[in-house]
């Protein structure tokens, strides 16, 4: 029973270790605001751990780089079982703006499995808190993928059907400011 | 003495009250010229593929069907929300939002797709021009990114195979 009890209390407080694998400090700074009794992230039970071996989650700052490919994935390994990567910004998600440069490799899902993506550049603290919600299951994540088709053409085409005569002079019907 | 600084300290701490924003349940507004996601307005979009040209994230592929339609697609994964799409759009179709709430756990989940119909023009059909001489000489007509693996082709003769939709770095370029 107290077991039980244990597990409903203590069951979602994560531990996190903060992973920079070469990023322009941005993001480290939004995780660290974060932390601060403005956004109080302790609210959730997330604390800063400073081992891979302590925590239960990641969080994967900056692209997945030629330097730190090694010690990233060694970090990722040296985290126990059941283990949820966090990719914090546009650099983590997507590669960055450098994304083409010869030392960065790409996003970190290059090198290690990733659960949940925080785009931004640096993210909002409140994106950050909101992507800790979403895998938390507190909120639903708002974002779909979204498909639009144009039906007609956003111009208005010349057609000699709208021609119509006004006196001396032809005009044309449908012209709207573009 | 020390009994006293201590309520004092007390007294201090709770005429500061709480300052936490309960975040989840309640939201702060933005500041006003915060850019968030950009969002694409298909029913003013012309298809010039400007953005795609300019975005410096190459974020936003451009695919020609057949002359009439084009397939522009937003993928959003490593945008820096920067606006410089929503700059040089000539019809003021993007437009940089305030959302900012995209945690997701799949990447796909923040790409937008356009189907645009094409005026059928006779030089190329696609009239946005570069403001600069240097920037037009990048310009091209026709365009053929990889919707499937999901990367930007520089060269429309440049073909790539074979390799996942992670591995969209590797650019071709001239």
């Amino acid at each position: 029973m107290l077991k039980n009890l244990c597990q409903k209390m203590f069951g979602r407080s994560l531990w996190v270790y903060h992973a920079n694998s070469g990023g322009c400090n941005g993001c480290d700074i939004e995780v660290l605001n974060v932390l601060t009794p403005y956004y109080d992230a302790e609210r959730f039970g997330i604390k800063l751990v400073g081992s891979p071996r302590h925590a239960d989650v990641m969080l994967c700052q900056g692209p997945a780089m030629r330097s730190t490919a090694k010690a990233l994935q060694r970090a990722y390994e040296a985290m126990p079982a059941p283990k949820l990567v966090f990719a914090i910004g546009s650099c983590a998600c997507g590669g960055g703006i450098w994304f083409d440069s010869y030392s960065v490799l790409g996003p970190v899902e290059k090198l290690i499995p990733v659960n949940y993506y925080i785009p931004g550049c640096p993210p909002r603290p409140e994106a950050i808190i909101y992507g800790v919600a979403v895998a938390l299951d507190l909120v639903d994540k708002k974002t779909a993928p979204v498909q639009f088709k144009q039906t007609e053409l956003p111009i208005p085409r010349y057609h000699p059907a709208d021609l119509e005569g006004q006196g001396e002079m032809v005009v044309y019907k449908k012209i709207e400011p573009v | 003495m020390s009994l006293l600084s201590k309520l004092k300290e007390a007294v201090v701490c709770l005429k500061a009250g709480r300052v936490t924003l309960p975040y989840p349940a309640q939201t702060q507004p933005v500041p006003p010229r915060f850019r968030g996601r950009p969002i694409f307005d298909a029913a003013k979009c012309i298809g010039c593929a400007g953005c795609a040209n300019n975005c410096p994230a190459r974020e936003i592929l451009v695919f020609d069907v057949c002359q009439e339609v084009r397939i522009l697609k937003y993928l959003g994964r490593r945008c820096t929300y920067c606006g410089r799409c929503a700059d040089v759009c000539p019809e003021k179709a993007i437009t940089m939002s305030h959302e900012f709430e995209n945690a997701t756990n799949s990447i796909g989940d923040i790409q937008q797709k356009l189907d645009l119909f094409m005026s059928t023009c006779q030089r190329c059909g696609r009239c946005f021009k570069e403001p600069s001489p240097l920037e037009q000489l990048k310009l091209k007509g026709y365009r053929f990114d990889d919707l499937a693996n999901e990367r930007w082709i520089f060269r429309s003769k440049a073909y790539l195979t074979e390799e996942a939709a992670v591995d969209d770095v590797k650019i071709e370029l001239d």
